[in-house]
């Protein structure tokens, strides 16, 4: 017991700093991923619902592609394809190659992921939104994004939080796939603390407790956000059945 | 004594009285299906136009194709003197144009539509402070006396889930009145309701005709339509098949189908 103390304590020679940092390092990655994934999703939602027949087919690729195709591949396809992307416009206008930051790889390719997720849950959620709300605010002349902002949005909320709250989970542990472009992320760090030390089962265990933390807030978190969505509406537990 | 201030009077309501909105020769099709065959109709300022007629003759799509819900086919709308642009193929072409007419227009649905993720007050000053640039205490302000001209001040902090049907069609009434429309429409504003909550919109209805309010009005309630209007619209498989002031379409209909219509009702 002691000797597990030793190894996770926060300061070295102890490993628990490092775990933390990875910690921080995936959640700072699911976030800008999460809230990417949702600028994406709010657009291709919108694009599917009520762009041309071009932008529609556009996105049909790509919520099917980026759904058909397992996620790890994905992820090395567009971080290699991204980077490379990068590397030769930059060499193009004479800057030569360039130190891509990790994190803002991790959000750009697991923003991508998550975009087409978004993108269906979204569209979903607009599509339950009663038609005399939309009504009601171009009767009285809304602009279209002074809707979406005003209207739209808030009516959709609680239809959409449930399926964004699993997509945040899948977002946290999403990344750990990038521990495959050696990403310092939890799993990652995990992995290093636990071949240098041999103490596999310590430093996973240790890594899984701290996953489920993060699962057990989000959860909370969720639920409240949910309840002040579906503000205005009576709560499903005074429905008689 | 009399008879010359009776024709003052007269002289004094000319035919010229400002328009507030005109409809010029209205089809709106459905795919294939013709729903409106040429309707023209005129509100001038002050006047109640009541449009009745039976299930599916087009009443709801009328009334929508003003505020450019529906898109016209064909025809001109023309609303306080100011003519919709359209393009030839009846959309609108003016997406700013719409918008503004719009926000004059107040409109009350069949199933009040209130914004349910908003409070009665939140509701109200909606549209005064986003579209129209009110300064939020004045439009609060101002909510707050329509609140009560309606009989809700008290529920102005509630949602309209937890309201009855006609709480939330006199708070519809409110959020339409808040815009300072320059005219009403108002589609069946009690077919939704349970019928003893139907007079207490019908009240509130009531006493914006009497206070000069230009309103256009899609009812099934035919003594109303008769009490209320200065004149009655008989719409029939997307035609006006007859018109004119509410004691004569009423008392003395000409038109076999209207006849029908009015027994069948009655
Ligand atoms: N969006 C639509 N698409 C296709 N057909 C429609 C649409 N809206 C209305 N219609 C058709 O147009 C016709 C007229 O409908 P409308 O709603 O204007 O009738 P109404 O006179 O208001 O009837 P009601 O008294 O039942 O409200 C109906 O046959 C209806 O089925
Ligand atoms: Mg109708």
């Amino acid at each position: 017991m002691q000797e597990v103390i030793e190894l996770l304590s926060l300061s070295p020679p102890g490993w628990g700093g490092n775990l933390l940092r990875g910690l921080m390092h995936s959640l700072q990655i699911a976030l800008g991923a999460f809230g990417f994934g949702l600028v994406i999703g709010l657009a291709g939602a919108c694009g599917k619902l009520y762009g041309g027949p071009i932008t529609r087919d556009l996105l049909a690729v790509y919520t099917t592609v980026v759904r058909a195709v397992p996620e790890l591949v994905l992820i090395l396809i567009l971080y290699y394809v991204g980077s490379d992307l990068i590397n030769k416009a930059s060499e193009a206008m004479g800057y030569g190659r360039v130190q891509i930051s990790g994190v803002a790889a991790g959000i750009w390719v697991l923003g991508i992921v998550q975009g087409a997720y978004a993108t269906e849950i979204l569209r979903g959620a607009i599509k339950a939104i009663p038609v005399g709300q939309i009504e009601a605010a171009r009767a009285f002349g809304m602009p279209p994004l002074m809707m979406l902002r005003r209207v739209m949005i808030p009516a959709m909320m609680s239809f959409a939080i449930p399926g964004l709250a699993n997509l945040w989970l899948i977002a946290t542990k999403d990344t750990a796939l990038l521990a495959v472009v050696g990403f310092n992320e939890l799993t990652q760090e995990t992995r290093q603390a636990a071949s240098s030390t041999r103490a596999y089962f310590t430093f996973f265990l240790a890594a899984g407790a701290l996953y489920l933390i993060v699962t057990l807030l989000s959860a909370r978190f969720f639920a409240r956000l949910e309840a002040w969505a579906r503000k205005g509406q009576p709560s499903l537990r005074t429905v008689k059945v | 004594m009399t008879a010359p201030i009776a024709a003052q009077t007269v002289a004094d309501r000319p035919a010229t009285q400002a328009e507030a909105i005109r409809v010029e020769d209205l089809h709106k099709s459905f795919g294939s299906l013709e729903v409106l065959k040429g309707i023209s109709l005129t509100a001038r300022k002050g006047d109640v136009v009541a449009i009745i007629g039976g299930s599916g003759s087009g009443k709801s799509t009328c009334l929508r194709c003003i505020n450019f819900l529906e898109t016209p086919s064909s025809g001109r709308i023309v609303i306080d003197g100011e003519a919709v642009e359209m393009r030839a193929d009846g959309t609108p072409a003016n997406r700013r144009q719409i918008e503004r007419i719009r926000s004059r227009l107040g409109m009350v649905f069949q199933a009040f539509n209130l914004w349910t993720h908003r409070t009665l007050l939140e509701n109200i000053v909606e549209v005064p402070v986003h579209v129209l640039g009110v300064p939020r205490r004045e439009a609060r302000d101002r909510a707050m006396t329509l609140l009560d001209r309606v009989g809700l001040a008290e529920k102005a902090d509630t949602y309209p889930a937890f309201l009855s049907g006609g709480q939330q069609q006199r708070a519809a009434i409110a959020r339409a009145l808040a815009i300072e429309p320059s005219a009403m429409l108002f589609d069946e504003p009690t077919s939704a309701l349970d019928p003893e909550l139907v007079g207490e919109v019908l009240t509130v209805i009531r006493d914006l005709a009497a206070e000069g309010r230009t309103m256009i009005l899609v009812t099934h309630e035919m003594k109303f339509a008769r009490e209320v209007s200065d004149h009655v619209i008989y719409l029939s498989e997307g035609r006006i098949e007859e018109e004119g002031p509410p004691d004569k379409v009423f008392g003395a209909p000409t038109s076999e189908r209207l006849k029908q219509f009015l027994k069948s009702v009655s």
